[in-house]
């Protein structure tokens, strides 16, 4: 059942499921006004596990690399508001452009790898850049990381303001835009190809498929999704830090993504909304202790639940309509 | 030009010693990997378990070195298979990525369980006097710690050699390496062999955490801290290449140390650019269209 999207059955109720989410989200925003800081970075975190998703669950790419292109989006951002340009839309569809640059500089040979090369390779990238951003310290701040970041009023109307309204709803407007695309291209038959791509890689090439370039294709969106995701964190936080790049932001995505369940469109952001509540709640404990949750969870997820949550959930509803049918 | 000789000894004595900790530290990940291609995240664990047990029995308990030491061994060897039998089981038929999670996930538990042990600060890691001595080479004085490492290495080398090409046991090895269905075809027990060289390896990993615990310092995140180090001598290696293991770790060790101590601001980098490089020109062919 991994990959297929969203059962046919559940699509004639959820015509745009992205409302349903925007939805839920303002849900939030009413219900809890004092938390829409956490909020807007649940909805970031969202949209970057989203295209981890796209490359590991959808084309079966396992990198442990992701967050180089998070952090080239946010460092970018950063960057460009610093030196002068500070209409937001802009600046972050200007950084996934980097993101998309970047992806297409090291694709095309980090694509043609498998297993523990690949790996290897990912993990190596991501070293590099965090090394590069560390002793870089006239253009990233290194250690101290990048401050004094500022933007433009959303379309000119609507302040960054301290309780983070402004950059809650930007956020939810993001992510809305991010699952429409993301949701278009899993269900075109460009999506099929890479779910083919990643079922059987041999087979797909010996029918004629671009293999190669469906890959590449995949990984320049994921690339660009990411970085835009890094982008919305330094729009709506107005910092950036080292750890953007760090290998812990990719393992964590891939902990969200594999706890939500990878390979499905809606488990990137239910398995972000999942972990961040959990970590949100017991973030005053032990961080040591909080790596037995982590670590439980991976082992119990790899152990008894393939699919994650919304795997469960499925197997849940299945059985549910098994025993009504019966 | 003695300058330049005193920096040479230096180069090649530490990185030699620092790679001879890895050599021991990720050989039992080589073998592991080459029999039963699963990707274990989480053997840096059963070496900075090594490494913690030898600390707590020296400066707690009072120990001398070498039998702190031995025990390490045989409680890492012990754990390791107990590991083996509860996870480790599930993962010879799984997806690389199943595989990549639950030993990521066995990782994370290690470090937490580790916290839990001993606190979350690095632990001691001063020599015993009779090692932190130095001798005297004639051009340039080292400490006797890592002349040490170098010869346990060395005897390691030998005492692998011999046990991987001289016996039996090193025969049915490599012929479950080369060919598995062929090696059970012919009555080899794989999975009895696999168990057995697991607990080795980690036995392994246990003795370069516990020696080199110096080098690499007990603390919490040691399984993550030293995880790339370790995966970039198995990748460099290849699956169950032991005899060209020994011989990766000592130039991973003396290419990081050299550029480090030559190149501190970017000596650092030089072994990632090396590592892709490698990769890339040695795997490109792998998948061609």
């Amino acid at each position: 059942m991994t990959g297929n999207a969203t059962p046919s059955r559940m699509r004639k109720y959820l015509l745009f499921p992205e409302l349903w989410i925007a939805a839920a989200a303002l849900l939030w925003f009413v219900l809890f006004p004092d938390q829409l800081s956490f909020g807007t970075s649940v909805l970031v975190t969202a949209i970057f596990v989203m295209s981890l998703d796209l490359v590991l669950g959808y084309a079966g790419v396992v990198t442990l690399g992701h967050a180089l292109f998070f952090g080239f989006g946010a460092y970018a951002a950063g960057l460009i508001s610093i030196y002068g340009w500070n209409e937001p839309i802009s600046v972050a569809v200007a950084a996934s452009a980097v993101g998309a640059t970047v992806a297409l500089a090291t694709g095309p040979f980090v694509l043609r790898l498998r297993e523990l090369p690949l790996l290897m390779v990912t993990l190596a990238l991501g070293a590099i850049a965090f090394e590069a951003a560390n002793k870089a310290t006239w253009l990233t701040g290194g250690d101290d990381g990048l401050v004094g970041i500022e933007f433009k009023p959303v379309l000119g109307l609507f302040e960054w303001t301290l309780s983070s309204d402004t950059a809650y709803v930007y956020a939810v407007c993001w992510l809305c835009v991010c699952l429409y695309i993301a949701r278009r291209i899993v269900n075109s038959s460009f999506g099929l190809a890479v779910v083919g791509v990643r079922e059987n890689f041999w087979r797909m090439a010996l029918l004629g498929a671009p293999v190669q370039r469906h890959l590449l294709r995949i990984y320049v969106i994921g690339g660009a999704l990411a970085a835009l995701a890094g982008a919305l964190s330094v729009e709506t936080v107005r910092f950036v830090g080292l750890s953007v790049l760090s290998v812990d932001t990719s393992i964590a995505a891939l902990v969200m993504l594999v706890v939500g369940g990878v390979g499905r469109l809606y488990g990137a952001l239910i398995g972000t909304v999942a972990y961040m509540l959990v970590h949100h709640v017991a973030a005053q404990i032990n961080p040591y202790h909080w790596m037995f949750v982590i670590g439980a969870l991976l082992v119990a997820v790899v152990m008894y639940a393939r699919g994650g949550l919304l795997g469960l959930a499925e197997t849940l509803a299945a059985s549910v309509t098994r025993v009504r049918g019966a | 030009m003695s300058d330049f000789a005193a920096s040479l000894i230096f180069i090649v004595l530490y990185g030699l010693s620092f790679g001879m900790v890895l050599f021991a530290i990720s050989i039992g990940l080589v073998i592991t990997m080459g029999l039963m291609r699963v990707l274990n995240m989480a053997h840096g664990f059963f070496a900075a378990l090594g490494a913690y047990v030898t600390v707590w029995l020296m400066f707690q308990q009072g120990a001398p070195l070498w039998l702190s030491v031995v025990v390490a061994c045989v409680v890492v060897t012990l754990l390791s298979i107990l590991i083996e039998r509860t996870f480790f089981r599930h993962l010879y038929t799984a997806a690389q990525l199943d595989q990549v999670l639950l030993t990521i996930g066995l990782a994370f538990l290690g470090a937490a369980f580790l916290n839990l042990l001993f606190g979350p600060n690095p632990q001691p890691s001063t020599l015993p006097s009779s090692l932190a001595a130095n001798v005297d080479l004639g051009i340039r004085t080292v400490q006797l710690y890592r002349l040490f490492i170098v010869v346990l290495g060395a005897c390691l080398m030998l005492g692998l050699w011999w046990l991987f090409d001289k016996t039996d046991f090193g025969a049915r090895v490599r012929a479950a390496v080369d060919n598995r269905r062929m090696a059970e075809a012919v009555g080899i027990d794989v999975d009895r062999l696999f168990a057995i060289t697991f607990a080795l390896g980690c036995c392994l990993a246990a003795l370069g955490g516990a020696v080199g615990y110096a080098m690499l310092p007990p603390e919490p995140m040691y399984p993550f801290k030293y995880l790339v180090i370790i995966l970039i001598v198995v990748a460099l290696t290849g699956f169950g290449n032991i005899k060209s293991g020994a011989f990766i770790a000592a130039s991973v060790g003396i290419v990081d140390t050299g550029a480090r101590f030559l190149a501190p601001t970017y000596g650092s980098f030089v072994i990632y650019v090396f590592l892709i490089g490698m990769m890339v020109s040695r795997h490109l062919r792998m998948a061609e269209p």
